[in-house]
């Protein structure tokens, strides 16, 4: 039988083959889609990396290490890898009991207080997925949770797929032009006094923050913190880079403030604190009336975070629970290390014309291009790098990404660096920076 | 109700700073103050309760032979371990990788499910990698499962499917497999059938997907391709996407033959397909497996995916990919794991189905996986002594792991409120075990009468 040319018209489109018929006829004709996806399709990072990836750049865009985790967590996971048939199977789902005992003590002496480790901690497949079970275990249709700008471009998404309201507030540098460190750029009290609503259900804080690189003071927290008291809100505290802080600066824990630990559910990550990003281990810790919820979550989601990588993860822990503070920790080697690059960056960026904010702590730098600036309809910050990894070949990632809509425009004028690769890559970067005389640019 | 000394400190101090005087001795008010009010999102109401959390750690007794958890206690394939300590040891496999997979995994997957399919597979584009099957059941849900949405599930289903269609708002609709007309005992599971007219009237206008699973856990029953064209021609009739929980596919015991509903007519287009490396590679506790379809449907899966946990950890994805280029290169041969898995696993099942009848147990013997379900019916072991809220499985396995040492799961775990009568004389095994388990096994079982209790 001749197939018969059919002609369907369906909005704009006209099939006309009977093959094509076929096709139009098991497409869902309702939405595919669940409503919860809606707005949250795009992604800075599917964009970039691939750009970066594409055009061969030297990547200080992504942040990861370029260098390998420390030889001792290596080690651990080789071991656990050729361990016994159970490394290989299943552990228990909301974390494997050597890896919960051993942050149990750890965090708990940090803390000063006896941390539960059956019902206060929660294992993830890294700090990502920590924070997508708070959102999803606390957050209900139309409640609000404050983010402070700028924000791991994460939580906006994941508070929006919760039913959430996002409600932004910026850290502003202190008065123009000389705001040359993270700790320059501050909450106004008032301001975010004026984001609590009785309908805030919960507030994230990123501390050390990424991008910025701000290490939020005592003062800084106590002043959240008695916000969270007086209007009974959550504290979600992302604390990833707690251990890469920077020239004495101290990192502190909000849930070891006052009335605190009852509320905040303080996350981590073995991939930042071991330079293991691949292995995505996290956690979260907190009190077990919260973190009660977010098993329900886990155990409704992904169930087991894999094995041998926790087993490997709490033998790194163990021995930095045995040697911390001492010169053979790696929570100190670390930051040593990043401090001699953080500084290399800054100079070179200073030295040819762009002005960068030095981070107090974490693994970013961001640095000010106004001074090259003019006016379009993309952000400026997007144009610039994507300019940059084309025509230098150097990756980096545009600021106004970790800003809310409504506050992007104030915030196009910075891009984000990543120090934490290692010395060839910075070499390169730096190469790339020198050559390009960018005062041939005003 | 009691208050933990520090909440009592912090009150006190609370009202100090208030300036109220003098501070009360700690009422029930301002333990309030200081307790938080707000309770779990409604998504997760009623979704904490868990077979498992129940019975592993009654199992975890080092004294109790355990067939309850589906793992396995013998090795994984050595190469696989072998592909893994090599790929911790390169730096770049310690770092983030692609989100939606690690791009020689996806690749791999594209090869395999390609052939197994006769289709060309978009690696980046028809593919997603998540954490488990567990991770693409909740990407599928997540993804395509609205409020007011109505998803069928056909019983005995694994456990996690009613909870994971709840949480996506929607309602779960049960259908249960069934004994052919007139079969009193059943001895295999290509035995239970689904009734037509019963699953047609289970679709409507609501129906958003039906969830299917085959090689079915906990029966093993393998859908035969007219069952999979019955429920083919249903979804294409009433417009619905099939989610295929296709974990257990290698596993396909001597006679029969899995059938991917996503190849029939009219059905890739509305199929996401899903596997596990741990199933596939004896090695549950990688915690990696994968959705594939459509463009149009995988998308939202990886939307989904971007915004839960982005990525899967690289090394174990590097393994899985050898592992299956490995695997691939060797696919209808014997050596191949995909099979010789399946030709052990068939001698265990088979020693499991014996040793269950000799402690008079009625096994259902099963098609695929590797799971076995017995009738304890004809034991007539008397448990009115038990918790009576409780069904006969329930309690029967409390029993056993108390009295005989030895861990199975009630099958009433895998099924609603209205078939727990159908269920509950059943006793799920799991018999991917090394020799040692399964002797074991056998001594309690062989022995049972012996022991009993009057």
């Amino acid at each position: 039988v001749a197939p018969w040319r059919v002609g369907i018209q369906t909005g704009n489109l006209l099939i006309t083959d009977v093959s094509c018929f076929t096709l139009f006829q098991v497409t869902m004709s309702r939405q595919l889609h669940a409503r919860r996806l809606e707005g949250i399709d795009k992604n800075i990072w599917v964009e970039f990396t691939q750009l970066a990836a594409d055009y061969k750049a030297v990547n200080l865009g992504q942040g990861f290490p370029d260098f390998s985790p420390p030889a001792f967590i290596q080690e651990a996971f080789c071991k656990a890898v050729g361990g016994g048939c159970t490394m290989h199977q299943y552990t228990r789902a909301f974390g494997h009991p050597p890896l919960v005992k051993i942050l149990a003590k750890f965090f708990g002496r940090v803390l000063g207080r006896d941390i539960d480790p059956w019902e206060d901690i929660l294992v993830t497949v890294g700090a990502y997925e920590a924070l997508f079970c708070s959102f999803q275990a606390l957050i209900d249709e139309g409640d609000e949770v404050i983010i402070i700008e700028p924000f791991f471009d994460c939580y906006q998404p994941m508070v929006k797929m919760a039913g959430g309201t996002a409600v932004y507030v910026p850290l502003r540098p202190v008065s123009s032009g000389m705001a040359l460190s993270s700790a320059d750029w501050i909450l106004s009290p008032e301001e975010l006094e004026g984001k609590f609503t009785p309908r805030t259900k919960a507030i994230v804080i990123n501390t050390p923050n990424n991008p910025l690189g701000k290490v939020f003071q005592k003062e800084e927290l106590q002043v959240i913190a008695d916000l969270c008291v007086k209007h009974d809100v959550v504290c979600i505290s992302d604390e990833v880079y707690e251990w890469l802080t920077y020239d004495g600066a101290k990192h502190v824990k909000i849930a070891s403030l006052p009335g605190m630990w009852e509320r905040t559910v303080t996350i981590g990550s073995a991939g930042k604190t071991f330079s293991a990003t691949g292995w995505k281990v996290g956690w979260a810790v907190g009190p077990r009336r919260v973190m009660t919820h977010l098993k329900t979550v886990h155990q409704n989601s992904i169930y087991h975070s894999a094995t041998a990588a926790q087993e490997a993860v709490a033998v790194g822990f163990q021995r930095e629970y045995d040697c911390f503070g001492t010169k053979e920790s790696y929570l100190k080697q670390l930051p040593e290390m990043l401090h001699h690059k953080r500084l290399r960056l800054a100079q070179c960026l200073q030295s040819v014309g762009l002005q960068p904010i030095l981070p107090q702590g974490g693994y970013f730098m961001i640095a000010d291009i106004s001074s090259l600036s003019d006016a379009q309809d993309e952000p400026y910050d997007y144009r610039f790098v994507k300019w940059l990894i084309k025509e230098k070949g150097l990756a980096t990632i545009p600021v106004s990404a970790f800003y809310s809509p409504e506050h992007q425009k104030d915030f196009q004028n910075y891009i984000r660096f990543c120090f934490v690769k290692e010395n060839a890559t910075l070499n390169a970067a730096e190469e790339i920076l020198k050559q390009w005389n960018i005062r041939e640019l005003k | 109700m009691t208050v933990a000394p520090q909440a009592l400190r912090r009150c006190a101090a609370a009202w100090r700073l208030s300036g109220r005087s003098p501070a009360p001795p700690c009422s029930c008010s301002a333990v309030r103050m200081a307790t938080f009010r707000h309770k779990n999102a409604k998504r997760i109401e009623g979704l904490d309760k868990n077979v498992w959390v129940a019975f592993t750690s009654v199992a975890a007794d080092p004294t109790v032979v355990n067939l309850g958890q589906g793992y396995p206690d013998v090795p994984p394939p050595s190469y696989v371990k072998e592909g893994l300590a090599q790929a911790a040891r390169v730096d770049r496999m310690n770092q983030y990788t692609r989100g939606f997979g690690h791009p020689s995994l996806v690749k791999a997957l594209s090869q395999v499910y390609g052939t197994v399919c006769g289709r060309q597979l978009d690696p980046f584009k028809e593919i997603l990698v998540t954490v488990g099957g567990y991770g693409s059941l909740f990407s599928c849900m997540q993804a395509l499962v609205d409020e007011g949405d109505e998803v069928i599930i056909i019983e005995p289903f694994f456990d996690c499917y009613v909870p994971m269609v709840r949480m996506a708002g929607a309602k779960p609709v049960l259908i249960p497999l069934r004994p052919k007309s007139g079969m009193k005992t059943t001895s295999s599971s290509a035995d239970w059938v689904l009734d037509q007219e019963e699953l047609a009237s289970k679709f409507n206008s609501k129906t958003k997907a039906i969830l299917i699973n085959t090689p079915n856990n906990p029966l093993g029953k393998i859908f035969a391709r007219e069952e999979l064209q019955a429920i083919a021609d249903l979804c294409i009739k009433h417009d619905t996407l099939c989610f295929s929980d296709e974990v257990y596919e290698w596993l396909v015991y001597r006679g029969h033959q899995h059938v991917k509903i996503a190849t029939l007519p009219g059905m890739w287009e509305r199929t996401v397909t899903i596997g596990s490396a741990g199933k596939t590679f004896s090695v549950t506790g990688w915690k990696l497996g994968w959705s594939i379809g459509p463009e149009h449907l995988v998308r939202h899966l990886q939307t989904v995916w971007q915004n839960t946990l982005y990525t899967c950890p690289t090394p174990l994805q590097e393994a899985v990919a050898q592992g299956l280029q490995k695997d691939f290169q060797r696919m209808g041969r014997p050596d191949c794991y995909f099979s010789s898995l399946a030709a052990e696993l068939e001698a265990k099942r088979d020693r499991m189905a014996g040793i269950l009848c000799s402690a008079g147990m009625a096994p259902v013997v099963p098609e695929g996986g590797y799971f076995m379900i017995a009738d304890v019916t004809a034991l007539n072991q008397d448990l009115s002594h038990m918790q009576e809220d409780e069904p006969y499985d329930y309690r029967f396995n409390k029993w056993m792991i108390k009295e005989k040492k030895l861990a199975g799961i009630p099958m009433t775990a895998f099924c609603g409120d209205d078939t727990k009568r159908q269920f509950e004389k059943y006793i799920r095994f799991c018999f991917i075990k090394q020799d040692a388990t399964l002797d074991a096994a056998e001594a309690i079982l062989k022995n049972w009468s012996q022991q009993t209790s009057v």
